[in-house]
């Protein structure tokens, strides 16, 4: 069986997979790091935002053949400190989840902005964050949270 | 201030009489043993006349919470903690909370309706009230004093005069209370409250926010295996033929056929998406649905309408004033999904005589009969047990799946996850049904209502249902629910401002193009977007100021203060409209709606400030005021939290959501054909909370929604002139409102 080697979450794991299509999606969530959330299968929603190399990418679309090689980070992996990642503190703090089936999809879009830019205006966070949609209706909270994370409290 | 005894001054023989506190176990009743779902050592009562169907005092002094109404993420898992906490007198870090197991909580009814606290907290209330009042007793008894010489601190029980105390833990701890719910306890004074009021945080919230928390997705039991069903591409369609050769590439992919229930079963969840995929079947064609441009006039014309008058208030005036002004008008409100983020999903596993089924449903209780019949069990033998799942707004395709894993389960004869995709879940969760509402109405020229007459075209809803029709069972055959449940979707159907004559008539529809269920706030976004648009345009006709008229109108004190309030936080102008610039390119409007949610329960006022682009009809909510009255608050940042989401979701209902279907089935099946609002169209929100101590509690996840269409259609008439009644508001239907054209 083919097997790629990934670094997740600063480990390396060795992914055995019939089908180099397989979606990150699927590996990540085999391995137990359930944080990662399938919510379309279309990259048209946001659910299953993880980091590889740092950029915000949509887990569910990308093919394991594709991550070889490369560092992914999960929510669960977000924080090297064992305290919460200042952007999980402030969604933690601003209460933003409801059901949070979105959230850790959001955060993960938020950390990347955070590292592209430290201290983006409320257009530059809506703009980063448009593609991850939330039914619930934490819009508001979510804003608040990833400017609140950055510094920029109200 | 110094807080009295917490033991009300009231006989002794009262408090005995809901029954003496006789501590002990009883044996008997049935268990279905479920994996990690440790039961505790004797049988929990469930009936919900009982003190310990709600509540256990634990040998280590935790308290246990057992409820029947669930957590979905609108905060119940920690208000409810704030009552109980508060009304027993222990810390809240003291209690546990186990929520919605068939086998462990009693029926409280369906997490619906903004009844969680309304109503299952209120039992709570009375349950804890109860036990501590027991508790007083009990620890009277014990130490030789008088029940009101005893201080009550976080379960610890003193007398007042000093010396040695027990507490809830020595007094009951492990045992039983064996005590009926007295409604007739007192219950603490809230002027003596302590936690109830105040924003605690939600203990769900660091879980969700750091990949902790298991929801339904996440779980997995021992053995368990992947499965996805294949829906067909007509909705009446039936299985003809399937071609398992199609499939053989895929290793260790088995196929489950059961009449036109068809599914795919794997090891790997991926394995089975592939298989789902790949897999060739033949279907009967089917185009059982309507016209979806012929829609309205098809709900207008289905013979198989009954006629119910549901509001009929005052006498036709004979001769209205001269200067009076009839107008009527004709709205629409679409289907529209639940739509939740995540795809439904469940987990079951069925043996010979029992069942375990995991699913975020928010009716555990109700669905143990629906699931018993299907699967030939004994409903005693079906356990339901709820997992927390992706957001869902009343009944969306969460029971769908657990009967799909629990069909499958059987077959296999293992445990069984089932996982549905986008386009399962648009495409196939039941929809909140359409309504066709018709106003006519005359208005005296000092803005009286003379005469009002609300017609509505809606399907109806069976009685009695212990849930709706599942897919999975009626493909396979089996023994089903039949029936619709749409909920209570014909309330405020009539305005609250006083009229001579009030008459509100429904149609009922015997069928409903779409299987319908409830969505959140049924049928009220609708009905109050008609009523208070109608309203509108009553004040437009006589050149009325909107907010006048309606504080002219109003006399229920509680709702003319909020209505003061938001035209206060928007500094709203007292002039009719539409505004001054009603022809500008980029126009401007405010637009005012308020709700007595099903005329006795919570009030709302909305208003809200829109901006349009007269050229293509574009639309942008840009800010919401709202004042919120729903009586005593337990939480006020979890109400706050559902007064946001109920104001962002009803501006993505009325501004983008409509189903789109063919002949045979659903459409718009992926966000590109259903979309949702995103962050670029979320508004800037202010809401002001009213507290009222000492009213009862009343519901704050429903009514706000009530409230948002309208609010937004009069905004746009200030805007511009031009009036919406059919939702979504499209570009398309605001630019076609524009020039003039009814829509
Ligand atoms: S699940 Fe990947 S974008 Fe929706
Ligand atoms: S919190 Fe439920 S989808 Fe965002």
């Amino acid at each position: 069986m083919p097997s790629y080697n990934i670094k997740v979450n600063g480990l390396t794991r060795t992914v055995e997979s019939l089908d180099p299509s397989q979606p990150l999606l699927y590996v990540l969530r085999g391995f137990g790091l359930t944080a990662t959330k399938f919510g379309c299968g279309l990259g048209q929603c946001g659910a299953c935002t993880v980091l590889v190399d740092r950029k915000a990418v949509r887990s569910c679309l990308l093919p394991i053949s594709g991550v070889k090689g490369k560092s992914v980070t999960t929510l669960e992996g977000l924080s090297t400190t064992g305290k919460p990642h200042p952007l999980q503190a402030a969604f933690i703090k601003e209460q933003v989840p409801q059901c949070g089936y979105c959230t850790s999809g959001m955060i993960m879009s938020a950390a990347a902005l955070l590292t592209e830019k430290r201290k983006p205006t409320e257009s530059e966070v809506r703009s980063a964050l448009d593609g991850n949609l939330c039914r619930c209706g934490t819009h508001v909270r979510v804003v608040r949270a990833v400017l609140a994370a950055s510094g920029q409290g109200a | 201030m110094n807080a009295p005894s917490q033991f009300p001054r009231f006989s002794r023989r009262a408090i005995l009489k809901g029954g003496a506190l006789i501590v002990g176990f009883s044996l008997g009743g049935l268990h279905i043993e479920a994996f990690g779902q440790r039961l505790p050592s004797a049988p929990r009562v469930l009936d919900p006349k009982e003190v310990d169907a709600f509540l256990a005092v634990n040998a280590d002094g935790t308290v246990t919470i057992f409820s029947g109404k669930v957590d979905l993420g609108q905060g119940l898992r920690i208000s409810f903690r704030q009552i109980v906490a508060e009304e027993l007198g222990v810390a809240i870090d003291k209690i546990n909370l186990i929520e919605g197991d068939t086998a462990l909580t009693p029926n409280q009814g369906r997490t619906s309706g903004s009844n969680g606290i309304q109503r299952g907290g209120m039992q709570l209330r009375q349950a804890a009230a109860t036990a501590r009042n027991a508790l007083f007793l009990l620890a009277a008894q014990k130490l030789n004093v008088k029940p009101d010489e005893i201080n009550l601190e976080n379960g610890a029980m003193s007398p007042r005069a000093g010396g040695k105390g027990l507490t809830f833990a020595d007094l009951v701890g492990g045992k039983r209370f064996d005590l009926k719910l007295d409604p007739k306890t007192p219950l603490k004074d809230p002027a003596y409250y302590t936690i109830v009021g105040k924003s605690l945080p939600r203990p769900d919230v660091p879980a969700k926010c750091t990949g902790k928390h298991v929801y339904i997705h996440d779980f997995s039991v021992p053995g368990m295996l992947h499965a996805r069903v294949i829906r067909p591409p007509a909705i009446g369609a039936k299985l003809e033929s399937v071609d398992e050769s199609s499939v053989k590439d895929i290793a260790g992919v088995k196929v489950v056929r059961i009449k036109d229930f068809l599914a795919v079963v794997a090891n790997e969840e991926w394995t089975a998406v592939r298989a789902a995929r790949a897999l060739k079947a033949q279907w009967s064609a089917w185009e059982g649905l309507p016209a979806q441009d012929k829609l309205i006039e098809a709900l207008r014309s289905d013979p198989s309408i009954t006629d119910q008058v549901l509001v009929t208030k005052g006498a036709p005036v004979a001769s209205p004033p001269q200067d009076a002004k009839t107008l009527k008008a004709s709205f629409f409100w679409p289907m529209q999904s639940h739509a939740s983020l995540g795809p439904s999903c469940a987990v079951a596993y069925v043996r010979e005589d029992s069942a375990a089924i995991w699913t975020a449903s928010q009716g555990t209780h109700g669905n143990q009969e629906t699931f018993a019949r299907f699967l030939g069990l004994l409903k005693e033998r079906v356990r339901l047990i709820y997992f927390e799942g992706s957001g869902c707004y009343g009944m969306n395709g969460h029971e769908d799946a657990a009967a799909d894993a629990a069909i499958i389960s059987r077959a296999v004869k293992r445990p069984v996850r089932v996982q549905w995709s986008r386009e399962d879940e648009l495409g196939w969760d039941p929809k909140g049904p359409p309504q066709l509402i018709d106003i006519a109405g005359t208005v005296g020229a000092d803005g009286s209502i003379v005469d009002w007459q609300t017609q509505m075209w809606i399907p109806q809803t069976t009685k009695g249902l212990p849930s709706i029709p599942l897919l999975g069972p009626n493909a396979a055959g089996l023994d089903n629910v039949v029936g619709l449940n749409t909920g209570l979707i014909s309330q405020n159907g009539d305005p609250p401002y006083g009229a001579e004559h009030v008459q509100v008539v429904v149609h009922w529809l015997k069928n409903a193009p779409l299987r319908p269920a409830p969505l959140r706030s049924p049928g009220k976004p609708a009905n109050c977007f008609a009523v208070e648009s109608f309203f509108d345009e009553m004040a437009a006709v006589i050149g009325a100021d909107p907010v006048e008229m309606r504080l002219r109108g109003l006399k229920d004190p509680r709702g003319v203060e909020l209505i003061k309030r938001v035209a206060a936080m928007m500094k709203w102008q007292t002039r009719p409209s539409p505004g001054p610039n009603k022809t500008a390119a980029i126009a401007r409007g405010r637009g005012i709606s308020y709700v007595h949610y099903k005329h006795d329960e919570t009030y709302v006022a909305m208003g809200m400030e829109v901006v349009m682009e007269r050229s293509s009809g574009r639309l942008k909510v840009e800010r919401v005021f709202c004042a919120h009255d729903c009586g005593q608050i337990i939480n006020p940042d979890g109400v706050r939290a559902q007064v946001e989401g109920c104001i962002l979701q009803t501006i993505s209902r009325v501004l983008m959501e409509e189903v789109k279907f063919d002949r045979s089935r659903v459409s718009s099946v992926d966000w590109a054909s259903y979309p949702i609002l995103r962050f670029s169209d979320a508004p800037k929100i202010e809401i002001d909370l009213i507290d009222r101590p000492t009213m009862p509690p009343l519901g704050a996840g429903e009514a706000a929604c009530a409230a948002v269409g309208a609010a937004i259609a009069n905004a746009i008439y200030d805007a511009s002139g031009a009036r919406v009644r059919t939702v979504p508001f499209t570009p398309e239907r605001v630019k076609a409102a524009l020039g003039g054209q009814s829509s």
